[in-house]
């Protein structure tokens, strides 16, 4: 009784806490301009809630990347500041970064390659394996952590590289076309999973926010709760589309007729925007 | 499918199958037959081509001999061979910390390279009054600019988004170099060792024949000069095949070590079915 009435307290103050917590993610007049001249990306206004997942959906030189790699750290922005968790980028720790290309290396072993960042921080071993463990379990690799990653599909590696993200428990997901070079029946199946897991960090204290580029709109509906349409020359944001729809959404959603309207309802938006450009 | 025989399959890499061995074997064989036939057909003397049985028995005779000269050549080939590796490579890990280091030595590396060695080997050999180590130093030089030159473009050929995953994770200095360049730049290292260890026999067989007029030799280069003077061509033919037979071996062993090293996971050692 006592437990309950503390784990309550407990449940009570995180509120508290969270509700008043800086957004995950925070762009403040943001852009890029590279070294030629080229605007990368306009300056933008962004706030990304704790536990949101975002979807930033255009062609490609829109931009997409580019913000990302802002977001990362990876790129200084030419103007303006960003900020994870209430905390200039530079100091940021709980971030993770999956890119379109599985980037393993080859070689070293599933299970080395998924504790890479864990050796890279220093953790001690024993822990590290024990992490390593549950990582691959939650992308249902665990009986391959033994092989090479030539030996697995291209899916299957693309799971090592989530693995890999997930296992330094970021609280800051960037994924950049993750499943971009993959066959429609594998991406989708690798929505559905990286769905499932993102909503199982939904119960936990510390949600997962995830930030996922993609140039699929049937991937940015089924994944998102809010979907940023962007465009190019100059990368911008264009329009914004909330997905209402509660999750975990099921296949069938997939091919239902509301799925069909928010579709072309981004569609549309893509066309607009790049309407008088050259294809 | 088991992983291990999935393993298998997907990896076909590993010792060389009997086909690698056995058709050179059978053109060997063929080729020798050629040569005694022509040998004993046109009645040439051995003086200036000798059979292949003659050859033989030219081994076995003078096997003491020979060995000796074989053994004291593939100690010099293999001193030269680790002092150009221990070189190279710690040559080479001083280029990629620096660019202007780089820029700087690089010239002279390549200098060292073209200038042929049997003009450099007498000079070495007048400076260096201990006749192995002049000979060890002349195969070194020989041997040393492969080792370097493909360590250099090993270690920088990193994949750009794995080094770009170190950097996000913030990996220091050394924990790039060795997590990532180093592993990235074994197979070319590899390459350079092949490459290597057959210009260090060259270096040594050529060194021995600059020295070896000096009397300092007993290497192969000396025994097949001593039987040019004797006109003993059999005793020739006995120690080029010596020579050539540890040059095929020093290459296999270096294939053999690759494959060990490589164990599958790079491409060259993949095998198309």
């Amino acid at each position: 009784m006592i437990d309950a009435l503390s784990g309550a307290l407990i449940d009570a103050a995180i509120d508290a806490v969270t509700s008043g917590a800086p957004p995950a993610v925070h762009l403040q007049g943001a852009g890029k301009t590279f070294a030629n001249g080229q605007q990368a990306l306009q300056a933008l206004d962004l706030s990304v809630a704790p536990g949101e997942f975002v979807t930033l959906l255009g062609p490609s030189g829109c931009g997409k990347s580019t913000l990302l790699r802002l977001v990362a750290g990876l790129l200084p922005p030419s103007a303006g500041r960003v900020w994870l968790d209430g905390m200039p980028v530079a100091q940021a720790r709980h971030l993770a970064y999956v890119f379109q290309e599985p980037t393993l290396m080859p070689w070293a072993r599933v299970q080395a390659n998924v504790r890479l960042p864990l050796d890279l921080a220093g953790v001690a071993r024993a822990e590290a394996d024990a992490r390593v463990e549950q990582a691959l379990g939650l992308v249902g690799l665990a009986a391959c952590a033994q092989q090479l990653p030539r030996e697995l599909s291209g899916g299957m590696q693309m799971r090592v590289s989530i693995a890999r993200a997930l296992v330094t428990r970021p609280r800051l997901l960037l994924m950049d076309e993750p499943f971009g070079a993959l066959d429609e029946i594998t991406r989708n199946r690798l929505d559905a999973e990286l769905q499932a897991l993102w909503l199982t960090h939904q119960a936990g204290r510390a949600p997962l926010t995830v930030m996922f580029v993609t140039h699929s709109i049937h991937e940015a509906v089924f994944l998102s709760q809010r979907v940023l349409v962007m465009a190019a020359r100059p990368g911008r944001v264009v329009d914004e589309l909330r997905i209402d729809e509660p999750f975990p959404r099921s296949a069938a959603w997939r091919v239902s007729p509301a799925f069909g309207a928010l579709a072309s309802r981004l569609q549309d938006s893509l066309l607009q925007a790049s309407e008088g450009e050259p294809a | 499918m088991n992983a291990r025989a999935q393993r298998r399959r997907a990896a076909p890499w590993g010792r060389p199958t009997t086909g690698d061995w056995l058709w050179p074997l059978a053109v060997a064989v063929l080729l020798l037959l050629v040569w005694q036939a022509l040998v004993v057909g046109f009645e040439v003397p051995p003086y200036l081509v000798p059979s292949p049985l003659t050859v033989a028995q030219v081994l076995v005779a003078d096997a003491a001999l020979l060995f000796t000269a074989l053994l004291n050549t593939l100690w010099v080939t293999l001193l030269a061979f680790v002092a150009a590796t221990v070189l190279g490579v710690l040559v080479a890990f001083t280029f990629v910390q620096s660019r202007a280091v780089e820029r700087a030595l690089f010239p002279y590396a390549v200098l060292l390279q073209v200038t042929p060695i049997v003009a450099i080997a007498p000079l070495i050999i007048i400076w260096v009054q201990q006749p192995t180590a002049a000979l060890v130093i002349c195969a070194t030089l020989v041997a040393l600019f492969p080792i370097i030159a493909n360590t250099t473009l090993g270690l920088r050929s990193v994949n750009p988004g794995l080094l770009a995953y170190f950097r996000l994770q913030r990996a220091s200095r050394w924990q790039l170099l060795w997590r990532l360049r180093v592993p990235s730049a074994l197979p070319y290292f590899f390459g350079g060792l092949r490459i290597s260890s057959g210009l260090a026999l060259i270096g040594a067989v050529v060194a021995e024949f600059v020295a070896g007029t000096g009397g300092t030799g007993t290497g192969l280069a000396y025994q097949i000069l001593q039987s040019g003077y004797q006109l003993n061509i059999p005793r020739m033919f006995a120690a080029l095949f010596l020579i050539a037979v540890a040059g095929v071996l020093l290459f296999a062993l270096m294939a053999a070590l690759t494959r060990w090293a490589l164990a599958g996971w790079h491409d060259s050692e993949q095998r198309v079915e």
